[in-house]
């Protein structure tokens, strides 16, 4: 159990299929189609800096409208009984089988002009477009990611030990207090799995903007699928720096996460 | 939970490693063909239409690997880095001049194709394959637009509606480069077969112009969007706004008058075929009468096949969406190959104008 | 008081199904609608026969779920494996081997598919072979398997050691000790990351697309080059009938569970 052995069959694994990959692209954003090393694929990239900023800023969002729905929701699956825990987080999960496009394409039909949810939201006297702009697509977001941030908070929830808890009430801590000295920062791992499994690819994904959002809401996933079909070295180019600001942000979080986690 | 977990598990890999092994073992080693086509662009048995590929299978013996694409350019990528052993291939025009000045198709040997007489006399040679070798026209169409009457009062005529302020909002365009390219182009009086980087950043301002008037850039979502009364005006092609009719009593299609893309599907052989004799049945096969019609219909689109136009009932083939008259053809265009660097330019400046 | 705060939770609950099993909803329905449409035009069951008359659609979906149930299973050892493993590194060797891990979960899909194609095409060449199912079992594992170990590590981040090394004075040898103390502390998490890797493996269609060689095709895929015309109604019955089956193997389970509880407290 102390042993890094374990690891091994996975280290190799990722040695062959994850960084020979990876450095393809990376000599690909490096060089120019006929091979010779250059900086242009990086500097026509810049011109998507906006796509970039706004990609960014919708997984951001869609990131913590997940985490504020996910973190109540793991806390009452983990108080539950064994199998309504199972029923529930099957249940969440079920949703994600059936088809992606099928999923998009549902909520198309629920936000369109006449769509059931459009109609709903008429009948509380708003009337404001639905589909076609950037809310729509962080609920698309959220909607697809949800499950990834509910299931690794569930799963270190359930561990917490109850008498913790107690101990704390014992010692005189209110609710709030609990929450914010025993359970919360118990919980932090979860978390930063979760923010990583939902952060990281609604930043890369593709098609959702595409069909929820309207002219104006193009996001990097969709940009790089349409240039790197045609040219990989302005698409690698713009994956690197995209893989880049993930990272960073990635270990800044976990930065903080141990430190938080060093605390409690 | 976890037990029955485990025992559903155990029992999928027992079914499907047997089933594997079984699907290995038994039959007798079969001949092969790896077909790769657009989706949902063959008939296949749906609504008691023809079952193309079975049947194919049934009366020859010979087992069809079907696989999809979803654009040309995929294909393209998946044909030329992939490794993988393709034997027939159905591109749109442009991409099979590309692939001809790039050598990557096999000459077709007539001689095993005879019923290639049935095509008609218009498509037996094409802008992109002028001698007609390296290709057998399989469906064509014209793009036309798409409008909704209880939206549009006039009706209009040409694609300059497309930039009409008075259906700001509801106005839906291709998100495709070349289709979208084309329209601005013909409008600016430039035909849009081959082009230059110059005629390219006309119609890029022209199409950055009408960004702020529409809905959405399209492709497939057009249906939803025309056929739930959602957008007023789009363009598409002609077959998909013939089903579209079908779906909404509202809708009615022009030809706009400065003409438009015209655009063939063609059947080829890749050079990395490992069975063209094979291919070339595969081929014949599909332009029997009855076939191409059976794709035809299922397809919507234009049937190059005379022997199955003459099937066809009589007011599909008096359709003038589906058949427009000779007079229309002669003003339509057809893509050919650009240069590379010309055809990313174009690509990029698309795709800076939706950024 | 107590009764108010289930009350709450039970709520809070309902409304996040709601929310998740609305558009499932709405994909039911549409598989009940007579025409390839997304205008209502009347109830029928045609796309279900026509769904049992499609073979191609039944040889994709069954490709498609062996490719998840094995991927899920292979990556969920590995991904157990390597996350120990990796949990017993030093601070920085960690942090570098986490987040190389992490590549496949960082990279837009069709970088990742693309590398994999070319990579899969040279060794093709290499070694005479033609992608298909072996390669896009391949490329489904190396980016499920990093989802099961974000979902371990937290619960061996989480475990208490002095168990394990409890049952090892105990006179348990280390395998033993592992599956009897360490197996059942961070079972939720390989649970959940056998889950997780099993849904992206079952939807994924633009890794597949470029791994999947000339012979292979599976459902996301049939359903993406769809996207140019219009989706088939008979995907909607299938993902139907998928759904009722899953669901109803769920209620199964649940009402065995609960027996299982009351016999347990009776």
């Amino acid at each position: 159990m102390k042993s890094k052995a374990p690891s091994i069959p996975y280290l190799i694994w990722m040695l062959v299929f994850t960084i020979i990959p990876l450095a393809m692209v990376v000599y690909y954003a490096f060089t120019d189609r006929s091979g010779n090393f250059t900086l242009q694929s990086f500097a026509d990239s810049l011109f998507y800096t906006d796509v970039f900023v706004r990609s960014l800023w919708i997984a951001l969002l869609s990131t913590a409208i997940c985490l504020l729905i996910a973190y109540p929701l793991s806390y009452i699956m983990s108080r539950a009984k064994a199998s309504t825990r199972n029923v529930i987080t099957m249940l969440i999960m079920l949703p994600m089988w059936m088809n992606f496009i099928l999923r998009i394409y549902a909520w198309v039909l629920l936000l369109q002009n006449d769509g059931l949810v459009d109609l709903a939201v008429h009948l509380l006297g708003l009337d404001v477009p639905l589909l076609g702009n950037a809310g729509a697509v962080v609920l698309g977001m959220v909607y697809n990611f949800l499950p990834f941030m509910v299931l690794p908070i569930h799963s270190v929830m359930l561990k917490i030990d109850n008498r913790l808890v107690e101990a704390a009430q014992d010692l005189g801590a209110g609710k709030a207090k609990v929450f914010s000295k025993v359970i919360f920062p118990l919980s932090i791992p979860g978390i930063i799995s979760g923010i990583t499994m939902v952060f990281v690819p609604t930043a890369s994904t593709f098609l959702v903007a595409q069909y929820l959002g309207g002219t104006g809401d193009k996001m990097i996933g969709d940009v790089i699928e349409n240039i790197f079909q045609r040219d990989k070295n302005v698409g690698s180019a713009i994956s690197l720096a995209l893989m880049i600001i993930i990272l960073v942000f990635i270990i800044i979080m976990n930065k903080f996460g141990d430190e938080e986690a060093a605390v409690a | 939970m976890k037990k029955l977990l485990c025992v559903a598990l155990c029992g999928a890999i027992i079914a499907s490693t047997t089933i594997v092994f079984a699907g290995c073992g038994s039959s007798t080693p079969k001949e092969e063909i790896n077909v790769f086509n657009w989706g949902e662009y063959i008939s296949n048995g749906e609504d008691g239409s023809l079952d193309t590929i079975g049947e194919f299978e049934k009366r020859y013996n010979i087992k069809v690997n079907y696989t999809n694409y979803e654009s040309n350019e995929e294909m393209y990528n998946l044909l030329k880095e992939s490794n993988s052993s393709y034997d027939v291939i159905i591109p749109s025009d442009y991409m099979i001049s590309k692939l001809i000045e790039e050598n990557m198709l096999e000459k077709i040997d007539f001689d095993n194709v005879p019923n290639s007489k049935n095509i008609m006399k218009r498509y037996q040679t094409t802008d992109f394959d002028p001698k007609g070798e390296y290709s057998v026209p399989y469906s064509w169409g014209v793009v036309a637009l798409c409008y909704n009457k209880t939206m549009v009062k006039e009706k209009p005529t040409s694609f300059k509606s497309l930039w009409d302020k008075t259906y700001s909002g509801n106005i839906l365009m291709f998100n495709n480069s070349r289709d979208a390219m084309a329209i601005a182009m013909k409008l600016k009086g430039i035909t849009p077969t081959t082009v230059t980087k110059k005629d390219i950043d006309t119609a890029t301002k022209y199409l950055s112009e009408q960004k702020p008037l529409l809905k959405k850039y399209v492709m497939d979502q057009v249906f939803t969007e025309m056929e739930g009364d959602q957008a007023a005006l789009a363009p598409y092609y002609a077959g998909d706004i013939a089903v579209m009719m079908t779906n909404n009593d509202n809708l009615d299609y022009v030809l706009p008058e400065e003409g438009s893309n015209l655009f063939i599907d063609s059947m080829c052989i890749p050079k990395t075929t490992k069975h063209k004799e094979l291919a070339e049945k595969f081929i014949n096969y599909m332009l029997e009468a009855e076939v191409a019609k059976a794709n035809a219909e299922y397809l919507g689109y234009s049937t190059p096949n005379q022997a199955a136009y003459d099937l066809l009932d009589d007011d599909i083939k008096n359709n003038k969406l589906i058949y427009p008259s000779d007079d229309y053809l002669n003003k339509c265009y057809t893509f050919a190959n650009l240069p590379q660097d010309v055809y990313d330019y174009m690509q990029n400046e698309f795709l800076k104008v939706q950024s | 008081m107590k009764n108010k705060r289930k009350l709450g939770s039970k709520i809070y609950v309902a409304l996040v199904m709601v929310f998740l099993y609305l558009p499932i909803a709405v994909l039911i329905l549409y598989s009940f609608n007579d025409g390839k449409t997304s205008v209502w035009k009347g109830f029928t069951l045609k796309w279900y026969y026509e769904l049992f008359n499609n073979s191609a659609i039944m040889t994709s979906l069954y490709n498609t779920l062996i490719i998840a149930v094995l991927a899920a299973l292979v990556s969920t050892v590995l991904g157990t494996l390597a996350a120990i493993g990796i949990y017993n590194m030093k601070k920085p060797v960690r942090s570098l081997v986490t987040n190389v891990s992490n590549i496949p979960i960082i990279n837009p899909e069709i970088v990742t598919g693309v590398s994999f194609m070319l990579l899969f095409a040279f060794l093709g060449t290499l070694f005479n072979f033609e992608m298909g199912f072996a390669t896009v079992l391949i490329a489904h594992i190396s980016f499920c398997t990093p989802y099961v170990i974000l979902n371990v590590m937290p619960k061996l981040r989480q475990m208490d050691y002095s168990i394990y090394e409890a049952a090892l004075d105990l006179g348990c040898n280390p395998r033993q000790a592992f599956f009897k103390t360490v197996m059942p502390e961070i079972m939720p998490g390989v649970i959940s990351g056998m889950l997780m890797s099993f849904t992206y493996s079952l939807d994924d269609f633009v890794i597949t697309y470029f791994t999947r060689g000339p012979k292979f095709q599976t459902l996301p895929i049939e359903i993406y080059t769809m996207l140019r015309r219009r989706i088939s109604p008979t995907i909607n019955a299938l993902s139907t009938l998928l759904f009722i089956i899953t669901i109803a193997i769920l209620i199964i389970v649940n009402v065995w569970e609960r027996r299982a509880e009351k016999e347990r407290t009776a």
